[in-house]
């Protein structure tokens, strides 16, 4: 057993927090009040190679086993969430379909200027009749010739307005149901593509959700990503994927609050004295800080499994739900022990607890995870 | 133009100095490049990269002051020298000595150095080093041009700014103002495992230990008083300024 990164993971890691810490934290309040990240930040960004966190160094990118993902997710969890959500939607789920399904001629194709930020990379599964069921597709895909031809829409698309690459879910054959669903790398410029209305949230400002429309967009067979069939699986396995990063996320978040906290607390005086030192409070900051202990545990050990090829289905859904969870209890408790201040919008507590509510339902609500930990359950116990 | 940076691994301007037994207590610490030496080698990655060249990144150190130049390497620079100081208790007047028998022998038109480090504040390296190396110096620049040869380096003077030219080879040493240093990307962190690191000792430099012992001696070390507790006022701003001018009244001596 050893807990301990690697010096080249920690390198990495200090670095990131260098620049999250002193350039995305400086703009964190702009983000919030403009539902904009200034461009200097995505610029920055870029140049640091954050966009290539996971796509493989033969491609441009970094690389990045699962813990040294993880730990970089963790890194940034602690500013602002839509920033986090920019890079994470793209790291994650927007680009690691590609990279794990992807033929050659696709990936050298598209994963080279995804590493570097300059094509932006978006998942597009959610429609209005299939949230949670996500096999109830009423997107069409008909081939014809060397084409299929795309009709149907999508709605909730993270990173919709900056994406340039989509991993798209489409019904190819009705009759088969979830066995039915192809996916496909569309670009944005693709005829027949548009981006709809942009979402209004209630948190995650900076990053934008948009619908997506497809009227006869026509997509080369060659952008199919995998086996024709095989698209709601392939879904499945790229969710999966990004489980234990969204908790190193959820994790940094919760960390980011409790620096808030302490330092609140310590010097917050009422009583005549510090409110650190009434045990109520003492108790509160105790369960954050367990809290805390017990994610980063869970999530370093279901990416350290990740990396061992082990499988991790009931793992990865436990992070996920138990990390979506902590970071709104931990955000509840932040503006608790905040009072009044934790509630007002010049101060980011609030930020924080309006931008957990989404990490309980996006990339699978806790419902789904339960769902997935009790079939595994089963699979274990049945044998 | 081939460059060479002076360089030091100080403690990260956040951390909390404690100490024990009279010494600065380091377990735990965060470490960094000091923050005046990043102008230094930002300056120096700037002109490489508009006049080609090579720059070289020197500290002398304990073993932990290799991640400093592993991010050197990693925003750029493209060698690293790390002299070992295990066991020597160097002040200013040594470390400057290690450093120009390091240099000596190595080809260089520029020198840059930090004006400061942040943790001794002495300002005394460069300076020692260009009069070890015998070589014109110009401290706390926060402007430099390279051309023909010839350097021209601005310096801030009781609100003016005086204008300096000297001949290469040349010792600058860095003020803030200066530049705005670059992150190490991600990929050049990987890459710059890959780059030289040259490890010396004082005996690699045909020194002796007495050549190089402290001049000066450190007799006792204590943290500054503390400050009383901030308190903060709260309330509309017309609360907050009575409440401030009662406080004034009333404990604040010479009122």
């Amino acid at each position: 057993m050893d807990f301990r990164f690697s010096e080249d993971i920690e390198i990495l890691r200090k670095a990131v927090r260098e620049f999250v810490q002193t350039e995305v934290e400086k703009v964190a309040m702009e983000i919030e009040e403009n539902d904009e990240i200034p461009e200097h930040i995505v610029e920055m960004s870029k140049e640091m190679g954050l966009f290539g966190l996971s796509i493989p160094e033969e491609y441009g990118g970094l690389g990045l086993d699962m813990v040294g993902k993880c730990a970089i997710y963790e890194e940034l969890g602690k500013t602002h969430n839509g920033f986090t959500t920019l890079i994470g939607a793209h790291t994650g789920i927007g680009s690691v379909g590609i990279v794990e399904l992807g033929t050659e001629e696709q990936k050298r194709k598209y994963l080279p200027k995804m590493a570097t930020g300059e094509w932006i990379g978006a998942f597009a599964l959610t429609e209005p009749s299939a949230g949670s069921n996500a096999a109830n597709l009423k997107t069409t895909a008909v081939k014809k010739g060397d084409r299929y031809i795309i009709n149907g829409s999508k709605h909730y698309i993270t990173n919709a307005v900056c994406g340039q690459i989509f991993t798209v879910m489409a019904v190819t054959d009705p009759s088969k149901g979830a066995k039915g669903i192809t996916s496909f790398i569309v670009e944005k410029d693709f005829p027949g593509f548009k981006v709809g209305a942009v979402e209004r949230k209630m948190g995650l400002r900076g990053s934008h959700s948009a619908e997506l429309f497809f009227d006869d967009m026509e997509v080369p067979v060659e952008n199919v990503l995998g086996e024709e069939g095989n698209g709601y699986v392939n879904a499945l396995k790229i969710l999966a994927n990004g489980r234990a990063g969204l908790a190193a996320r959820n994790l940094g978040s919760c960390e980011k609050l409790l620096e808030h906290c302490m330092d609140y607390a310590l010097q917050r005086v009422q009583f005549g004295k510090p409110i650190f030192e009434q045990q109520a409070v003492q108790h509160m900051l105790a369960e954050i800080s367990m809290e805390i202990e017990v994610l980063r545990a869970m999530t370093y050990r279901t990416a350290w499994m990740t990396d061992q090829g082990m499988r991790v289905v009931k793992e990865a859904a436990i992070a996920k739900l138990y990390g979506s969870e902590v970071y709104n209890r931990v955000a509840d408790l932040a503006v608790q022990i905040h009072g009044g201040i934790g509630y007002m919008r010049d101060y980011p507590i609030e930020r924080y607890y309006r931008d957990a509510r989404i990490t309980k339902i996006y990339e699978g609500t806790s419902q789904i995870q339960k769902n997935i930990i009790a079939a595994e359950l089963k699979r274990e116990f049945s044998k | 133009m081939n460059m060479i940076v002076l360089m030091k691994q100080t403690f990260d301007t956040e951390e909390k100095i404690a100490l024990e037994n009279n010494d600065i207590r380091e377990d735990g610490v965060e470490f960094i490049i000091n923050p005046y030496d990043e102008y230094a080698i930002e300056e120096a990655l700037k002109i490489r990269e508009e006049q080609g060249g090579e720059v070289t990144v020197i500290t002398v150190g304990p073993d932990r002051s290799e991640s400093a130049l592993r991010t050197a390497l990693a925003m750029g620079a493209d060698k690293a020298v790390l002299i070992d100081d295990e066991g020597l208790a160097g002040d200013e007047y040594g470390t400057a000595k290690i450093i120009a028998a390091a240099i000596q022998g190595r080809e260089y038109d520029l020198i840059l150095a930090g004006n400061m480090s942040i943790d001794n504040g002495s300002g005394q390296i460069g300076p020692r080093v260009a009069e070890l190396l015998q070589i014109p110096q110009i401290t706390t620049i926060t402007k430099l041009d390279i051309q023909n040869g010839k350097a021209v380096a601005e310096r801030d003077v009781e609100g003016n700014i005086e204008v300096i030219e000297a001949p290469l080879p040349l010792l600058v040493t860095a003020q803030q103002g200066l530049n705005e240093p670059r992150y190490p990307s991600l990929p050049n962190i990987m890459k710059a495992k890959k780059k030289p690191l040259e490890r010396l000792t004082i005996a690699d430099l045909s020194l002796q230990e007495d050549e190089v012992q402290s001049k000066s001696t450190v007799t006792n070390r204590y943290l500054p008083q503390k400050k009383a507790a901030c308190r903060m006022i709260e309330g509309g701003a017309a609360e907050q300024v009575k409440e401030l001018v009662n406080i004034l009244e009333s404990e604040v001596k010479g009122m």
